[in-house]
């Protein structure tokens, strides 16, 4: 067997590839489930119809697939640059802590005032706090893989204070229950984002800036300025600044960037569903990292994010609901890290091709 | 060479296809016992691929491999080590953090149980070293080695695993002459003792000097061995482009104007390990001059091209165009003040290589109008200037939108010229700017060299090839350990003088 570079790459390939790698996964964990007693067909025929077709089931991946949707194009949107923000999930969480400020700040203004508000608010503390490792990155030369990974527990850590530790400004105290069992305000109702519904189906409103999101960030990415430069760049560092980019000013710019598109995920899962800062919710999910995952299976092409967010939403939701006895916790996890290894594995043959010949010794 | 030797490697009938191309197209190649048999070829011709062939790295589609009249198939690169083929790549497979007896351990069984023998290696290395007059410490770590001690390391691992037939992919590439010497005494001690050498090159001279027979591959094809004893450069240039090559292109009658484009002022400026690297160059450049600066490479050239263009800070002096100082290291403000680069590395600083030759032809205007407006570029306009420069420029490429690391080095060097000069800029600094093309493309950089000249642009020409210099350059400046020896005009230049200026003797 031999393993040969590819000159070019067939165009079927970049589709045929993903999904081949999406069923090899799913084979795998067939494999997992046979060897822990359980029936594979029926686990993954369960897992698929929760996911995406018994009643209900896809208004409720719509609601993971929301977050899943902004930190995968988080993600993507630094990754074309080679600029690697590992710092979603802090991202996200300081977006909620900014979309909530504002959101308490605003509790009895109008709606069309607060919603745009929220998003703005957890858009920009998404993307100061993306900004940091960003600076770090451009100025001192550190690896924004450790200084935005790091930057995760630290935001873990201030959310914690906001609600455990101090009387901030998020902290409802206004009942004594609410001093003894700390919890963050609830937001007016005025503050709740709308759900938009058609016949059964809901759509959080925060799916359709994701939507758009994804679209904007296609066109900045394809034809703007902006985008030859993170194109010119990521490809070479070297060149960008053999044309007089100014690159370091372009690292904190896509930082930022990502950090915004995680800091709206973050206002979203306020806005749209929890009402509340609710510090072990938001970190319990992970969605900063899996977003890693969504946006490599998309290839970093913000439109495939859509698709692939919606796809891990389903199972994702999926493993939730049919969490039991009958059904490990664990085997969700264990298929998004099957898919991502087997999409990763996929990559390779994207590039290059494998040869079986038989195998002779040469003669001295 | 005996007369009558037997022949060490055949190739009969071999085809290579990679995607679109037909690399290798029937080909019969014949090396004997004994013999340092040139492959010849510009780039793109076929002789990588045909020696990637006989050292097993590629299979071939079609055809037949004999190693001393025996049949064989290769399957990967110790198949044909284990047949006693070995090859040193242009670019060195050595590990740099590891000593050169450590290489040499590498890849090998010699070692019983867990303990590395390297001491046994080492008096071996000692020993092969002497026998080859190639001088090498086996204890010296590889970063700490000279390109040409480097070379040297990967010829004796060669030998060392027993190769009797060699293949050097472009050694040259990378010597100073002196270095290139050595090498081809000792290619002469190991045909003389009955090894092989198969001596891959495009340098006319050099197989002139060196070969005892040449080979001439042209588009994948071979068109034939001749005796090099029977045959003049002239008839293998024709043979390997296909038409007679003009070897001189002097400019006639052209005039260098009076107006200083660039003048350099006590520039000092540091290399990348932080020693002085240029040491108070003072230097001026008029419109329409073509000046070249001649030197061995090291001594300062990569570092003087970087800090003009704004792409390395400078420590002293000043650099002004056309009268305007530079700020240090922007490079954008010297792109605006019509400063154009043809960087040493192409294909990586000069342009961006997996993006598409439309995207690299705009990279230095991308952020004005016409490209941009409003933010946006406009990628109907980008398409529109491709297709123009592509055909202006005759550059061979598929489409617009092929990445342009597929290109070959000739026409990456076309794209990067295209998009450098179709800027009207002022000044052109061009860094080694034929270094690794082939005659053809070669001849074309230089012919543009000069129409720039001529329309009136200062042309700063780097290059460590004295003839090239010599061919185009109006004046001439040495370089030697960061500082110029003398600027000369071309009329007045004499080959030994500038030689010994390059030694470091100043005059």
């Amino acid at each position: 067997m031999r393993i040969e570079r590819r000159l070019t790459t067939p165009r079927w390939l970049r589709v045929v590839v993903p999904v081949a790698s999406l069923l090899a996964a799913l084979v795998l964990a067939g494999v997992m489930e046979l060897a822990t007693g359980h029936d594979p067909i029926a686990t993954t025929s369960r897992l698929i119809d929760r996911g995406f077709f018994a009643s209900g089931a896809l208004s409720a991946t719509l609601v993971t697939a929301t977050p899943l949707l902004l930190t995968g194009l988080a993600a993507a949107a630094a990754f074309r640059m080679l600029t690697w923000n590992i710092g979603a999930e802090g991202q996200l969480v300081m977006g909620a802590v900014g979309a909530s400020g504002a959101g308490i700040f605003l509790h009895d203004q109008a709606p069309v005032l607060i919603i745009p508000a929220m998003m703005a608010a957890g858009g920009l503390t998404g993307a100061a706090w993306g900004a940091i490792p960003g600076l770090l990155r451009a100025y001192f030369n550190t690896n924004e893989i450790i200084t935005s990974l790091m930057l995760n527990y630290v935001a873990g850590l201030v959310i914690s204070y906001l609600i455990f530790d101090s009387h901030s400004y998020w902290r409802d105290l206004s009942t004594f229950t609410a001093r003894v069992f700390p919890q963050g305000k609830y937001l007016g109702p005025a503050a709740s984002w709308p759900a938009l519904g058609a016949g059964s189906l809901v759509i959080p409103f925060g799916f359709l800036v994701g939507v758009v999101s994804a679209a904007g960030l296609f066109v900045l990415y394809r034809y703007t300025r902006f985008g030859y430069e993170v194109r010119v760049i990521g490809d070479s560092r070297a060149a960008g600044r053999y044309a007089g980019m100014r690159i370091n000013r372009k690292i904190v710019a896509v930082m930022a960037l990502s950090g915004a598109l995680a800091g709206l995920g973050g206002a979203s899962q306020i806005g749209d569903f929890r009402h509340v800062l609710d510090p072990r919710g938001l970190q319990q999910a992970g969605y900063g990292y899996a977003g890693i995952v969504v946006a490599a299976l998309a290839q970093l092409n913000p439109l495939a994010v859509i698709l692939v967010a919606f796809l891990l939403g389903g199972l994702t939701n999926a493993g939730y609901s049919l969490q039991g006895p009958d059904f490990p916790a664990g085997l969700v996890g264990i298929l998004q890290g099957l898919i991502l290894f087997c999409a990763l594995a996929g990559e390779l043959l994207v590039r290059y091709r494998v040869r079986f010949r038989r195998l002779m010794v040469a003669p001295a | 060479m005996t007369a009558g030797a037997a022949p060490a490697v055949t190739l009969r009938g071999i085809v290579k296809q990679f995607p679109g191309v037909v690399a290798n197209d029937h080909i019969d190649f014949e090396a004997l016992q004994g013999e340092i048999h040139a492959l010849l070829g510009e780039n793109g011709a076929g002789k990588s691929t045909l020696s990637n062939i006989m050292t097993g790295l590629y299979r071939p589609d079609q055809g037949e491999i004999y190693v001393h009249g025996v049949p064989v198939a290769f399957h990967a690169p110790r198949d044909a080590l284990a047949a006693g083929i070995g090859m040193v790549h242009q670019h060195f497979r050595l590990a740099a953090s590891f000593t050169v007896a450590e290489n040499f351990a590498l890849g090998t069984h010699e070692s019983r149980g867990v303990r590395l023998e390297l001491g046994g290696i080492e008096r071996r290395v000692s020993e092969l070293a002497q026998r080859y007059r190639m001088p090498v410490n086996p204890r010296a770590r590889i970063w700490q080695l000279s390109v040409g001690e480097r070379q040297r390391v990967e010829i004796l691992k060669a030998l060392y695993r027993g190769a009797r037939i060699l293949i050097l992919d472009e050694p040259t590439s990378l010597l100073t002459p002196q270095e290139a010497d050595n090498l081809f005494a000792t290619l002469r001690l190991m045909s003389a003792e009955g090894r092989t050498v198969i001596f891959i090159s495009h340098k006319l001279e050099e197989v002139m000097a060196v070969s005892d027979r040449v080979t001439i591959l042209r588009r994948g094809r071979s068109l034939g061995t001749v005796l090099t004893a029977a045959t003049t450069p002239r008839e293998l240039a024709r043979l390997m482009v296909g038409r007679d090559v003009v070897f001189s292109l002097k400019p006639e009658g052209h005039t260098v104007g009076e107006t200083v484009l660039l003048e350099l002022r006590e520039l000092y400026a540091e290399s990348d390990l932080g020693t002085v690297a240029l040491h108070g160059v003072n230097l001026q450049l008029h419109a329409g001059e073509i000046l070249g600066i001649a030197g061995v490479a090291g001594n300062g050239q990569r570092e003087l091209a970087e800090v003009i263009t704004g792409m390395r800070p400078r420590v002293a002096g000043s650099v002004a165009v056309a009268g305007i100082p530079l700020r240090g290291a922007d490079p954008r403000q010297a792109i605006d003040l019509g400063l154009a680069h043809v960087p040493e590395d192409r294909l990586g600083t000069g342009v961006a290589p997996s993006l598409t030759i439309a995207d690299n032809l705009i990279l230095k205007d991308y952020r004005r109008p016409p490209i941009t407006t409003a933010g946006l570029i406009r990628y109907d306009r980008v398409r529109v200037r491709a297709g123009d420069l592509i055909e202006r420029f005759d550059i061979k490429a598929v489409s617009p939108q092929t990445p342009t690391r597929l290109l070959s080095g000739g026409n990456v060097q076309k794209v990067l010229l295209a998009r450098e000069l179709s800027g009207s800029p002022r000044v052109l600094v061009a860094a080694s700017p034929t270094r690794g093309l082939d005659v053809a493309a070669t001849e074309s950089v230089r012919s543009l060299l000069l129409q720039a000249a001529a329309r009136g642009v200062g042309v700063l020409l780097i290059s460590e090839d004295l003839d090239e210099i010599l061919t185009l350059a109006d004046r001439i400046a040495v370089l030697y350990e960061g500082r110029v020896m003398g600027v000369v005009d071309r009329a007045q230049a004499d080959v030994e003088e500038l030689g010994l200026m390059m030694a470091g003797s100043a005059r």
